[in-house]
């Protein structure tokens, strides 16, 4: 029992981390960026490409090795998320919601082929493999990595909620998500600040993707369509658009998950989570933390 | 136009009609366009005959069924569906699980799989139509993937491997329905047929309800239009137009697999729809071969051509939002009158 309770947590917290991606774009432009859980499966593959090319240097430093790897793959995630944003949807913002959703699923396609290519189609072995020490805890067994990498995701996620509610970017953010027009006449350099916004959710899933290899120890480039998929699903079960809402719907999602693999087998727990996501959308599409919004003007 | 011996009104004359991209226009535009479209996929086999030729072009008449089913529904009615190959998966099994099961010729199992793929479209549509329109795509990316998942865990779908030795089309004495060349002819018929019908459909009164759907919901729930019941048939007609192309798919390929239902293969579908154009049945016709043909005859960037999918579908949506060929205005019957042509000079009267 509460070694589901506690694995469900643990995967929840990456969905949380990814969700939090999804909800901050979602939030601030309303746009439902498919191309999200790529970004994490190119974190993985950035993480990848950097570890084997350092090699034998890199595995030996383990742990502190993979953060600064983690921090580069923020980096250039970061950077792509942005240059996605800047091609494909600003020329869309005014756009009609249908060819934004299709631009979106192509970025998605474009990513996830485009690292097929570079990278081939196989899926690979992470050359960095987390093990650790095995905990028991309450009769769950808990091993290091997990704790560590579960601290990892939880200062991230605190320091973006910081980051959100303290600084002005952070306002200007919030901002942007209840009136475009009106904080662009309030002065807040709209395009600037959605740049930004693509920037953290994007190297949010970058780290993830990078945590996971390490973590699981096998990537493969179709890697980041189901997690995507569970993410949105964490995302609108917290509420979507609201950050603290992302990181409980991740943690639920996981907990759901742990415990409904549990119930009707592991080979339908994905089948399981979209079916949360279908009842929970016809149910309470605002999700737990969400307010009601007024969909037409 | 010379009939028109009203002397107050000058000839109607459209502005630049003679240059080649209003030509092209005025082909594409005729309405008895598809005859002609027909006759060239009746001569094909006299051309190329081979089984390869066939089993391409047998296959990429199944994918212009799927795109105009889907057109249906993002085209006209203005959903976007992510997990349309879910109604062919359905037809699909249907089809080969019936057919097997009672040793039936696969034409009989048509009534069931109407009936299921109409259930499916039911069951999909009626929870999350009411849902937000890029709600409404996640969700049924996730029931795209229950489908899939489905598939692959149950007895009866045969698992991972599915079904196989699906019986053949129909026979009839000695005549067997199911050699290649009959098979596509057959195709080509219903294809043709389903064609025809999506297209009609889009000129009805349903249809002008899901153009209005499409173009303000709020509007055309003012006006009287009850959209979620428009919404649910514009689902419906798309799901029994999958449902058609997976009874033609489980007996061309004699055997079904989850593998065939990947989220690639929705995304390809609408890609064919986008492409061709939302909404014009004419180019999505064309977006949906061109979309099964090409990657045949370019076999050699095999590896890179979901990349250039994906880039394509980018790059159309950023300069044309509205599909590569849109569905041009809603009235194409009416003629040009003299007041209009002078506006169109922009000289005064």
């Amino acid at each position: 029992m509460s070694q589901i309770i506690w694995d469900g947590l643990f995967v929840g917290s990456f969905y949380a981390l990814i969700a939090l991606g999804y909800s901050m774009v979602y939030g601030i432009i309303k746009l439902l960026n498919f191309a999200h859980g790529d970004l994490y499966m190119l974190g993985a593959f950035i993480g990848f490409a950097v570890l084997a090319s350092f090699g034998g240097l890199a595995t030996s430093l383990g742990l502190f090795a993979l953060i600064i790897v983690m921090m580069l793959s923020m980096v250039i995630t970061g950077t792509v998320g942005v240059v996605i944003e800047r091609l494909a949807y600003r020329p869309l913002r005014g756009a009609p919601r249908l060819a934004v959703l299709i631009t979106a699923v192509g970025a998605s396609f474009t990513l996830e082929y485009g690292i097929a290519a570079i990278a081939g189609p196989n899926p690979r072995g992470f050359p960095i493999r987390l093990t650790g020490d095995v905990f028991l805890v309450l009769g769950a067994r808990v091993t290091l990595p997990q704790i560590v990498l579960m601290i990892i995701a939880g200062l991230l996620m605190i320091a973006l909620d910081t980051y959100i509610r303290r600084t002005s970017t952070g306002r200007a953010m919030r901002a942007i998500s209840l009136d475009m027009k009106g904080a662009l006449l309030m002065g807040v350099n709209v395009n600037a600040v959605i740049s930004r916004t693509f920037f953290i959710g994007s190297a949010l899933a970058g780290a993830a993707g990078v945590m996971a290899g390490a973590y699981y120890g096998k990537i493969d480039f179709l890697m980041g369509f189901i997690i995507g998929l569970k993410a949105f699903t964490a995302a609108v079960i917290g509420g979507i658009g609201n950050i603290r809402g992302a990181m409980l719907g991740g943690l639920v999602l996981g907990l759901i998950e742990a415990f409904g693999s549990e119930l009707v087998g592991g080979q339908w727990r994905d089948a399981f989570a979209f079916a949360v996501l279908i009842l929970f959308l016809t149910l309470r599409p605002t999700g737990i933390l969400g307010e009601r919004v007024t969909e037409r003007v | 136009m010379s009939e028109n011996t009203d002397t107050t009104l000058a000839p109607p004359a459209p502005p630049k009609k003679n240059t080649l991209g209003a030509r092209i226009t005025a082909i594409f535009e005729n309405k008895y366009i598809g005859w002609p479209a027909l006759g060239i996929a009746l001569v094909m086999p006299f051309i190329t005959a081979s089984a390869y030729s066939l089993n391409v072009m047998t296959t990429a008449l199944i994918f212009v069924v799927l795109a105009a089913g889907l057109n249906i529904v993002v085209g006209y009615c203005g959903l976007l569906d992510l997990g349309y190959i879910a109604f062919l998966a359905v037809g699909a099994y249907t089809a080969g699980i019936l057919s097997k099961m009672f040793e039936l010729p696969v034409l009989f199992t048509l009534p069931a799989v109407i009936v299921m793929t109409v259930l499916a479209g039911l069951l999909i549509g009626a929870p999350t139509l009411r849902l937000r329109s890029d709600y409404l795509a996640i969700v049924t990316l996730g029931f795209g993937e229950i489908t899939r998942i489905t598939a692959n865990n149950l007895q009866v779908t045969g698992g991972p491997s599915g079904i196989f030795g699906i019986p053949s089309f129909l026979t009839i004495g000695e005549l067997d329905l199911q050699q290649p060349v009959i098979f596509y002819y057959i195709t080509v018929l219903i294809v043709a047929g389903l064609v025809l019908a999506a297209a009609r459909l889009g000129k009805s009164r349903l249809g002008r309800a899901w153009r209005y759907v499409k173009e303000d919901e709020d509007a055309a729930e003012a006006m009287g239009i009850h959209t979620y019941k428009v919404k649910l048939l514009a689902y419906i007609f798309g799901a029994v137009w999958g449902g058609f192309a997976g009874i033609l798919f489980a007996s061309h390929l004699s055997a079904v697999s989850p593998q065939s239902f990947l989220f690639l293969q929705s995304a390809l579908v609408l890609m064919a729809v986008v492409l061709g154009g939302m909404g014009n049945m004419k180019g999505v016709v064309i977006g949906a071969l061109v979309i099964s043909l090409l990657p045949e005859l370019l076999r050699d960037f095999a590896e890179y051509r979901y990349l250039v999918f994906g880039v394509l579908l980018v790059v159309v949506m950023v300069f044309r939002p509205q599909g590569f060929w849109p569905a041009r205005g809603h009235e194409p019957e009416r003629k040009m009158t003299a007041v209009d042509a002078a506006v169109a000079e922009g000289r005064s009267r």
